[in-house]
Protein backbone atom coordinates (compact mmCIF):
# COMPACT_ATOMS: atom_id res chain seq x y z
CA UNK A 1 0.00 0.00 0.00
CA UNK A 2 1.51 3.05 -1.37
CA UNK A 3 -0.29 5.56 1.11
CA UNK A 4 1.48 3.84 3.97
CA UNK A 5 -1.36 1.72 5.76
CA UNK A 6 -0.53 -1.21 7.50
CA UNK A 7 1.26 -3.79 5.78
CA UNK A 8 0.23 -7.53 6.57
CA UNK A 9 -3.39 -9.40 7.15
CA UNK A 10 -4.35 -6.68 9.94
CA UNK A 11 -4.11 -3.92 8.14
CA UNK A 12 -6.13 -5.80 5.28
CA UNK A 13 -8.65 -6.59 7.11
CA UNK A 14 -9.40 -3.09 8.27
CA UNK A 15 -9.34 -1.77 5.04
CA UNK A 16 -10.95 -4.68 3.27
CA UNK A 17 -14.11 -4.11 6.16
CA UNK A 18 -14.17 -0.44 5.50
CA UNK A 19 -14.37 -0.83 1.91
CA UNK A 20 -16.94 -3.42 2.03
CA UNK A 21 -19.42 -1.26 4.41
CA UNK A 22 -19.07 1.44 2.18
CA UNK A 23 -19.93 -0.41 -0.84
CA UNK A 24 -22.99 -1.81 0.95
CA UNK A 25 -24.26 1.67 1.49
CA UNK A 26 -23.50 3.19 -1.66
CA UNK A 27 -25.99 5.22 -3.08
CA UNK A 28 -27.65 5.48 0.17
CA UNK A 29 -25.47 7.84 2.51
CA UNK A 30 -25.66 11.17 2.66
CA UNK A 31 -22.77 13.51 1.84
CA UNK A 32 -22.26 13.98 6.08
CA UNK A 33 -22.43 10.47 6.29
CA UNK A 34 -20.21 9.62 3.57
CA UNK A 35 -17.21 11.89 5.35
CA UNK A 36 -17.72 10.42 8.68
CA UNK A 37 -17.39 6.90 7.16
CA UNK A 38 -14.11 8.23 5.23
CA UNK A 39 -12.61 9.78 8.92
CA UNK A 40 -13.74 6.19 10.51
CA UNK A 41 -11.76 4.91 7.08
CA UNK A 42 -8.88 7.30 7.96
CA UNK A 43 -8.81 6.02 11.81
CA UNK A 44 -8.62 2.42 11.48
CA UNK A 45 -5.63 3.00 9.41
CA UNK A 46 -3.62 5.23 11.52
CA UNK A 47 -4.66 2.47 14.74
CA UNK A 48 -3.21 -0.28 11.87
CA UNK A 49 -0.24 1.30 11.04
CA UNK A 50 0.61 2.25 14.62
CA UNK A 51 0.02 -1.30 16.10
CA UNK A 52 2.39 -2.69 12.98
CA UNK A 53 4.66 0.48 13.91
CA UNK A 54 4.52 -1.10 17.96
CA UNK A 55 4.98 -4.71 16.66
CA UNK A 56 7.70 -3.66 14.41
CA UNK A 57 9.78 -2.16 17.09
CA UNK A 58 13.07 -4.02 17.96
CA UNK A 59 12.42 -4.55 21.97
CA UNK A 60 14.89 -7.75 21.80
CA UNK A 61 17.58 -4.50 20.92
CA UNK A 62 16.41 -2.72 23.60
CA UNK A 63 15.97 -5.33 26.26
CA UNK A 64 19.31 -7.60 24.74
CA UNK A 65 21.84 -3.91 24.44
CA UNK A 66 20.34 -0.53 24.97
CA UNK A 67 19.35 -1.46 28.57
CA UNK A 68 21.98 -3.73 29.40
CA UNK A 69 24.72 -0.96 27.80
CA UNK A 70 22.72 1.55 30.02
CA UNK A 71 23.11 -0.27 33.43
CA UNK A 72 26.73 -1.57 32.53
CA UNK A 73 27.60 2.48 32.53
CA UNK A 74 26.00 2.98 35.49
CA UNK A 75 27.57 0.81 37.21
CA UNK A 76 31.30 1.60 35.75
CA UNK A 77 29.90 4.97 37.58
CA UNK A 78 29.71 3.85 40.93
CA UNK A 79 32.55 1.75 40.84
CA UNK A 80 34.56 4.55 39.55
CA UNK A 81 33.50 6.94 42.38
CA UNK A 82 33.91 4.15 44.57
CA UNK A 83 37.57 3.80 43.82
CA UNK A 84 38.14 7.10 43.52
CA UNK A 85 36.43 7.73 47.09
CA UNK A 86 38.68 5.09 48.55
CA UNK A 87 41.72 6.72 46.77
CA UNK A 88 40.88 9.57 48.95
CA UNK A 89 40.11 8.22 52.26
CA UNK A 90 43.62 6.40 51.72
CA UNK A 91 44.81 10.42 51.69
CA UNK A 92 42.92 11.28 54.60
CA UNK A 93 44.04 7.96 56.71
CA UNK A 94 47.92 9.37 55.61
CA UNK A 95 47.20 13.03 56.52
CA UNK A 96 45.61 11.89 60.11
CA UNK A 97 49.21 9.61 60.95
CA UNK A 98 50.86 12.70 60.00
CA UNK A 99 49.03 15.22 62.37
CA UNK A 100 50.26 13.35 65.36
CA UNK A 101 53.96 14.50 64.38
CA UNK A 102 52.37 17.93 64.15
CA UNK A 103 50.47 19.74 67.41
CA UNK A 104 48.59 22.93 67.92
CA UNK A 105 46.78 24.90 65.29
CA UNK A 106 48.16 23.13 62.71
CA UNK A 107 46.87 19.79 64.34
CA UNK A 108 43.74 21.57 64.49
CA UNK A 109 43.75 22.74 60.51
CA UNK A 110 44.04 19.71 59.06
CA UNK A 111 41.87 17.55 61.50
CA UNK A 112 39.27 19.98 60.26
CA UNK A 113 39.89 19.65 57.08
CA UNK A 114 40.60 16.07 56.81
CA UNK A 115 36.71 16.14 58.42
CA UNK A 116 35.29 18.04 56.51
CA UNK A 117 36.66 15.80 53.45
CA UNK A 118 34.74 12.95 55.41
CA UNK A 119 31.44 14.66 55.10
CA UNK A 120 32.03 15.16 51.65
CA UNK A 121 33.19 12.12 50.68
CA UNK A 122 30.15 10.58 52.12
CA UNK A 123 28.59 11.83 48.42
CA UNK A 124 29.56 8.24 46.88
CA UNK A 125 26.58 6.49 48.78
CA UNK A 126 23.83 8.74 48.23
CA UNK A 127 25.24 8.65 44.02
CA UNK A 128 25.43 5.11 44.63
CA UNK A 129 22.10 4.81 45.74
CA UNK A 130 20.51 7.01 43.11
CA UNK A 131 21.97 5.45 40.06
CA UNK A 132 20.40 2.18 42.16
CA UNK A 133 16.96 3.82 41.14
CA UNK A 134 17.66 4.79 37.73
CA UNK A 135 18.74 0.97 36.88
CA UNK A 136 15.41 -0.12 38.63
CA UNK A 137 13.58 2.42 36.33
CA UNK A 138 15.22 1.11 33.07
CA UNK A 139 14.48 -2.27 34.20
CA UNK A 140 10.61 -1.22 34.57
CA UNK A 141 10.68 0.73 31.04
CA UNK A 142 11.55 -2.38 29.78
CA UNK A 143 9.05 -4.56 31.28
CA UNK A 144 6.26 -2.09 30.33
CA UNK A 145 7.70 -1.38 26.17
CA UNK A 146 7.95 -5.78 26.56
CA UNK A 147 4.14 -6.03 27.79
CA UNK A 148 2.97 -3.16 24.65
CA UNK A 149 4.76 -4.98 21.77
CA UNK A 150 3.29 -8.10 22.95
CA UNK A 151 0.00 -6.72 23.18
CA UNK A 152 0.20 -4.93 19.58
CA UNK A 153 1.77 -8.11 17.95
CA UNK A 154 -0.34 -10.45 19.30
CA UNK A 155 2.88 -12.69 19.90
CA UNK A 156 3.88 -13.73 23.59
CA UNK A 157 6.32 -10.82 24.53
CA UNK A 158 10.42 -11.48 25.26
CA UNK A 159 10.46 -12.10 28.93
CA UNK A 160 12.48 -8.96 31.07
CA UNK A 161 15.88 -9.07 31.22
CA UNK A 162 15.25 -9.18 35.22
CA UNK A 163 11.99 -8.73 37.17
CA UNK A 164 11.68 -5.21 39.05
CA UNK A 165 8.07 -4.95 40.47
CA UNK A 166 7.99 -1.12 41.09
CA UNK A 167 4.14 -2.32 41.99
CA UNK A 168 3.50 -4.08 44.92
CA UNK A 169 2.00 -7.13 43.86
CA UNK A 170 -1.52 -8.10 46.08
CA UNK A 171 0.32 -11.19 47.90
CA UNK A 172 3.29 -8.07 49.34
CA UNK A 173 5.44 -9.90 51.44
CA UNK A 174 7.68 -7.34 51.83
CA UNK A 175 8.85 -6.12 55.17
CA UNK A 176 7.94 -2.64 56.25
CA UNK A 177 11.40 -1.87 56.49
CA UNK A 178 11.48 -2.73 52.31
CA UNK A 179 8.71 -1.13 51.92
CA UNK A 180 9.63 2.20 53.19
CA UNK A 181 13.21 2.00 51.72
CA UNK A 182 12.93 4.62 48.73
CA UNK A 183 16.26 6.00 48.71
CA UNK A 184 17.40 9.05 48.58
CA UNK A 185 14.75 12.18 47.64
CA UNK A 186 15.37 14.47 45.63
CA UNK A 187 16.66 18.50 47.50
CA UNK A 188 13.87 19.81 48.58
CA UNK A 189 11.43 16.43 48.84
CA UNK A 190 12.83 15.30 52.20
CA UNK A 191 13.04 16.35 55.07
CA UNK A 192 15.93 18.29 56.73
CA UNK A 193 18.04 16.88 59.94
CA UNK A 194 16.34 19.98 61.70
CA UNK A 195 12.84 18.70 61.02
CA UNK A 196 13.75 15.40 61.96
CA UNK A 197 14.91 16.37 65.41
CA UNK A 198 12.06 18.69 65.98
CA UNK A 199 9.73 15.60 64.69
CA UNK A 200 12.14 13.11 67.11
CA UNK A 201 11.04 15.57 70.39
CA UNK A 202 7.44 15.54 69.13
CA UNK A 203 7.09 12.05 70.39
CA UNK A 204 9.04 12.68 74.06
CA UNK B 1 30.07 9.37 78.15
CA UNK B 2 32.21 5.55 77.73
CA UNK B 3 33.92 5.76 74.92
CA UNK B 4 35.37 2.59 75.39
CA UNK B 5 32.64 1.18 74.48
CA UNK B 6 31.98 -1.20 71.24
CA UNK B 7 30.22 0.14 68.71
CA UNK B 8 28.40 -1.66 65.49
CA UNK B 9 28.11 0.16 62.49
CA UNK B 10 26.10 -0.94 59.55
CA UNK B 11 25.71 -0.42 55.79
CA UNK B 12 26.23 -1.57 52.54
CA UNK B 13 28.20 0.83 51.58
CA UNK B 14 32.54 -0.47 52.33
CA UNK B 15 33.11 2.99 51.68
CA UNK B 16 30.54 4.89 54.17
CA UNK B 17 31.70 2.27 56.92
CA UNK B 18 34.93 3.67 56.54
CA UNK B 19 34.19 7.25 56.41
CA UNK B 20 31.76 6.51 59.87
CA UNK B 21 34.58 4.37 61.35
CA UNK B 22 37.00 7.51 60.32
CA UNK B 23 35.15 9.77 62.32
CA UNK B 24 34.10 7.85 65.10
CA UNK B 25 37.82 7.33 65.25
CA UNK B 26 38.04 11.14 65.35
CA UNK B 27 35.33 10.93 67.77
CA UNK B 28 37.96 8.62 70.57
CA UNK B 29 35.23 5.71 69.51
CA UNK B 30 38.08 3.09 68.50
CA UNK B 31 36.49 -0.16 69.56
CA UNK B 32 34.20 -0.35 66.35
CA UNK B 33 33.48 -3.30 64.09
CA UNK B 34 31.47 -3.39 61.05
CA UNK B 35 28.62 -5.49 59.16
CA UNK B 36 27.16 -5.29 55.65
CA UNK B 37 23.65 -6.02 56.32
CA UNK B 38 20.88 -5.99 59.39
CA UNK B 39 21.21 -9.89 58.92
CA UNK B 40 25.13 -10.14 59.64
CA UNK B 41 24.67 -6.86 62.43
CA UNK B 42 22.06 -9.03 64.47
CA UNK B 43 24.34 -12.05 64.11
CA UNK B 44 27.35 -10.06 65.61
CA UNK B 45 25.15 -8.06 68.25
CA UNK B 46 24.02 -12.08 69.95
CA UNK B 47 27.54 -12.99 70.03
CA UNK B 48 29.26 -9.89 71.13
CA UNK B 49 28.97 -7.24 73.65
CA UNK B 50 28.10 -3.84 71.98
CA UNK B 51 27.34 -0.51 73.87
CA UNK B 52 26.10 1.16 70.25
CA UNK B 53 24.74 1.04 67.04
CA UNK B 54 24.78 2.97 64.20
CA UNK B 55 23.00 1.37 61.44
CA UNK B 56 21.58 2.57 57.72
CA UNK B 57 18.22 1.95 56.37
CA UNK B 58 18.33 0.12 52.95
CA UNK B 59 20.06 -2.72 52.47
CA UNK B 60 19.43 -6.45 51.40
CA UNK B 61 18.77 -8.97 53.11
CA UNK B 62 17.87 -7.41 56.20
CA UNK B 63 17.15 -3.62 56.45
CA UNK B 64 18.16 -1.25 59.25
CA UNK B 65 14.25 -0.97 60.16
CA UNK B 66 13.99 -4.98 60.44
CA UNK B 67 17.01 -5.26 62.68
CA UNK B 68 15.89 -2.09 64.73
CA UNK B 69 12.57 -3.98 65.73
CA UNK B 70 14.63 -7.38 65.99
CA UNK B 71 16.79 -5.66 68.86
CA UNK B 72 13.86 -4.06 70.50
CA UNK B 73 12.65 -7.65 70.23
CA UNK B 74 15.37 -9.44 72.20
CA UNK B 75 15.67 -9.24 75.88
CA UNK B 76 19.42 -8.98 75.88
CA UNK B 77 19.51 -6.37 73.06
CA UNK B 78 16.54 -4.39 73.99
CA UNK B 79 17.67 -1.05 75.57
CA UNK B 80 20.67 -0.85 72.86
CA UNK B 81 21.18 2.85 72.11
CA UNK B 82 20.31 2.69 68.13
CA UNK B 83 20.99 5.45 65.77
CA UNK B 84 19.38 5.29 61.77
CA UNK B 85 22.05 7.05 59.60
CA UNK B 86 20.06 6.92 56.20
CA UNK B 87 19.73 8.85 53.19
CA UNK B 88 14.98 7.99 53.63
CA UNK B 89 14.28 11.31 54.71
CA UNK B 90 10.15 11.04 53.88
CA UNK B 91 8.54 11.33 57.27
CA UNK B 92 7.13 8.40 57.14
CA UNK B 93 10.51 6.56 57.39
CA UNK B 94 11.77 8.69 60.33
CA UNK B 95 8.25 8.29 62.33
CA UNK B 96 8.16 4.12 61.59
CA UNK B 97 11.97 4.05 63.09
CA UNK B 98 10.65 6.29 66.27
CA UNK B 99 7.50 3.70 67.11
CA UNK B 100 9.84 0.58 66.46
CA UNK B 101 12.61 2.61 69.01
CA UNK B 102 15.18 4.52 67.43
CA UNK B 103 17.41 6.10 69.41
CA UNK B 104 17.95 8.60 67.29
CA UNK B 105 17.82 9.43 63.54
CA UNK B 106 20.29 11.14 61.40
CA UNK B 107 19.76 11.83 57.99
CA UNK B 108 23.03 11.46 54.84
CA UNK B 109 24.54 13.13 54.02
CA UNK B 110 25.88 14.58 57.65
CA UNK B 111 28.26 15.66 59.31
CA UNK B 112 30.50 15.07 62.14
CA UNK B 113 29.35 17.51 64.09
CA UNK B 114 26.00 16.09 63.92
CA UNK B 115 27.34 12.54 64.60
CA UNK B 116 29.02 13.85 67.87
CA UNK B 117 26.13 15.32 68.86
CA UNK B 118 23.24 12.51 68.77
CA UNK B 119 25.60 9.73 69.78
CA UNK B 120 26.51 11.84 73.16
CA UNK B 121 22.46 12.10 73.31
CA UNK B 122 21.95 9.17 73.28
CA UNK B 123 24.85 7.59 74.97
CA UNK B 124 23.75 10.14 78.06
CA UNK B 125 19.83 8.88 78.29
CA UNK B 126 21.50 5.00 77.79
Amino acid sequence: MPDGTPQGPEGDRIEATVRAVLTSMAGDLTAKESALLAELEGLGRTIARAKAEIAALKVEDIRDAHIPSATDELDAIVDHTAHATNEILDCCETLEQLQAEISGEAADKLQGAVTRIYEACSFQDITGQRIGKVVTALKAIEGRISAVVSAASGMPGPEPASASPTVPSRDDKRTEGEKLANGPQLPGSGVSQSEIDRLLASFD
Amino acid sequence: MDKNINVLIVDDYRTMLRIIRNLLKQLEFNNVDEAVDGQEALAKLRAGNFGLVISDWNMAPMTGLDLLKEVRADQRLKTMPFIMITAESKTENVVAAKQAGVSNYIVKPFNAETLREKIEKVLVHA
